[in-house]
């Protein structure tokens, strides 16, 4: 497997032979900073395509194709057209806390974001709490979202954003107690090591039973955290207009629109990195030709491949469910997932401790 | 580097983003000024009264029982990443702690706390 830290440690060789190590490392920081705000770009816009070409597929559509071969530049273009719209400030709200949520939104996202494991070596944040950070750090987006709908002054956002809030809340128990599920068996929270022990078995094949039904909670749970697919009733259009983001125009607006795409990467890329191994190839004890064979391809390839799998998963969620009514909502996730996920951990433990998992 | 050198990197680069297209879209989208646009979105009618008003309790109820088990979540973290070195002990020392949080569900599930009212 290529390792990506020869890359950076050689970055980081060269820059120290020309220039005192203060320089070296804030070079560093401000590649690091442009790397990833480009990354992060790069995939809301893909992301946004994405979902609008498989929509489009769904329901029988071409989706966009006048912009750039097949439309795929459209959300450039739309970008671009939303930078250039104005931001309209409302006569009511409570403008510091207006401004201040898309910053929330956004740090959520982005720290999330900067925990991925996209390769061997290529993560930015790898503390030994990875897991943890990365669904704490994902889950101040709630934050942001209550502000904004708060400080809008306006009762779509109000409904939406304190909807948001309890389904987001609820929904961030089932994450945590799947994701611990799998801590159980691994005996590790950092994210690398967590990839790494995947080496001879992938988490959801290792701790088969209860590693597949938190697997199937965890999906379920992460698509409602995201505000999408069947759970999207924060911003039910018939009914809430926009939900929480209702008052906010142009670029403002955009913030949570790419946000939300974003999420919905970072969702399946924890998906990935959990139960589906991450960057590792798929190996199976004892058929080494074939372990072998798979390390040809590339890690990030993996990685990526797994993701989008994930990805257009949630997408399939969206089309193909009708949306919740809000006391359904909450019915599924106290009701079922949440004893589910108590008597799942316990059996896991119980697998473990037996030495029962492969 | 280090990791907290690593955090605020990118909390700046988080802040940068925003500043970065906000600043963006105040400099590139023209402005235009009409009393209608400043009013509350609403659906064609003017608003009644505002919007920061009482609303119903069942969202505090959840966001209580969230609490309960949010915190133990992150008690039962440290546990699950020893659980594997400890074997049938981590099963037993955990099994009170979560039964009695069982009960504390039960409970509230009997009190009707989770339905939606």
């Amino acid at each position: 497997m290529f390792d990506f830290s020869v890359v950076t440690t050689w970055i980081d060789e060269g820059l120290r032979g020309i220039m005192p190590a203060s320089g070296a490392i804030a070079i560093e920081c401000v590649l690091i900073g442009v790397l990833l705000l480009a990354v992060y770009a790069v995939f809301a816009l893909v992301l946004i395509l994405a979902e609008r070409k498989v929509c489009a597929a769904f329901q029988c559509r071409l989706g966009p194709n006048r912009v750039g071969p097949w439309g795929s530049i459209q959300t450039v273009a739309d970008m671009v057209k939303i930078i250039t719209k104005e931001i309209i400030s409302i006569r009511h709200v409570d403008s510091f806390l207006h401004n201040l949520a898309p910053f929330l939104v956004i740090i959520a996202s982005l720290l999330a974001f900067s925990c991925i494991p996209f390769a061997k070596g290529l993560q930015i944040l790898d503390f030994n709490v990875g897991i943890l950070f990365m669904v704490a750090a994902s889950s101040i987006g709630i934050v942001g979202i209550l502000l904004a709908g708060w400080s809008s002054n306006n009762k779509f956002s109000l409904i939406g954003a304190m909807r948001s809030g309890a389904q987001m809340i609820s929904y961030e128990l089932s994450i945590g107690l799947s994701i611990m599920t799998i801590v159980v068996l691994s005996g590790t929270m950092q994210i690398s090591e967590l990839v790494e022990s995947q080496n001879d078995l992938w988490f959801i094949f290792k701790g088969h039973i209860p590693a597949c039904i938190a697997f199937v909670v965890y999906l379920i749970a992460g698509t409602a955290e995201t505000n999408r697919g069947p759970f999207d009733l924060p911003e039910a259009e018939s009914e809430l207009t926009a939900g929480y983001h209702t008052e906010y125009s142009g670029m403002h607006f955009g913030f949570y629109y790419v946000a939300e795409f974003v999420n919905m990467f970072i969702v399946a890329a924890i998906a990935t990195t959990v139960f589906l191994g991450g960057w590792m190839p798929l190996h199976i004890p004892g058929l080494d030709a074939f372990n072998q064979a798979m390390d040809y391809i590339p890690s990030l390839v993996w990685f990526l491949a797994k993701s989008v799998v994930m990805v257009f998963v949630i997408m399939w969620f969206k089309w193909t469910f009708p949306r919740l009514r809000i006391d359904q909502l909450i019915r599924l996730e106290w009701k079922y997932l949440l004893p589910l996920n108590l008597v799942n951990l316990i059996v896991m433990v119980l697998i473990v401790a037996l030495g029962w998992h492969f | 580097m280090s990791n907290l050198l690593l955090l605020l990197v990118v909390l700046l680069t988080a802040v940068a983003l925003v500043c970065a297209g906000w600043g963006f879209g105040v400099w590139l989208s023209p402005r235009s000024y009409n009393p209608l646009k400043e009013e509350t979105y609403e659906c064609g009618v003017p608003t009644r009264g505002r919007s920061w008003m009482q609303f119903r309790a069942g969202y505090y109820l959840f966001a209580l029982l969230f609490l309960m088990f949010d915190v133990e979540a992150v008690f039962l973290f440290p546990w699950a990443v020893i659980a594997n070195e400890m074997g049938m002990a981590a099963l037993y020392t955990v099994l009170f702690f979560l039964v009695v949080l069982t009960l504390g569900l039960a409970y509230a599930w009997k009190k009707g706390a989770l339905e939606w009212k």
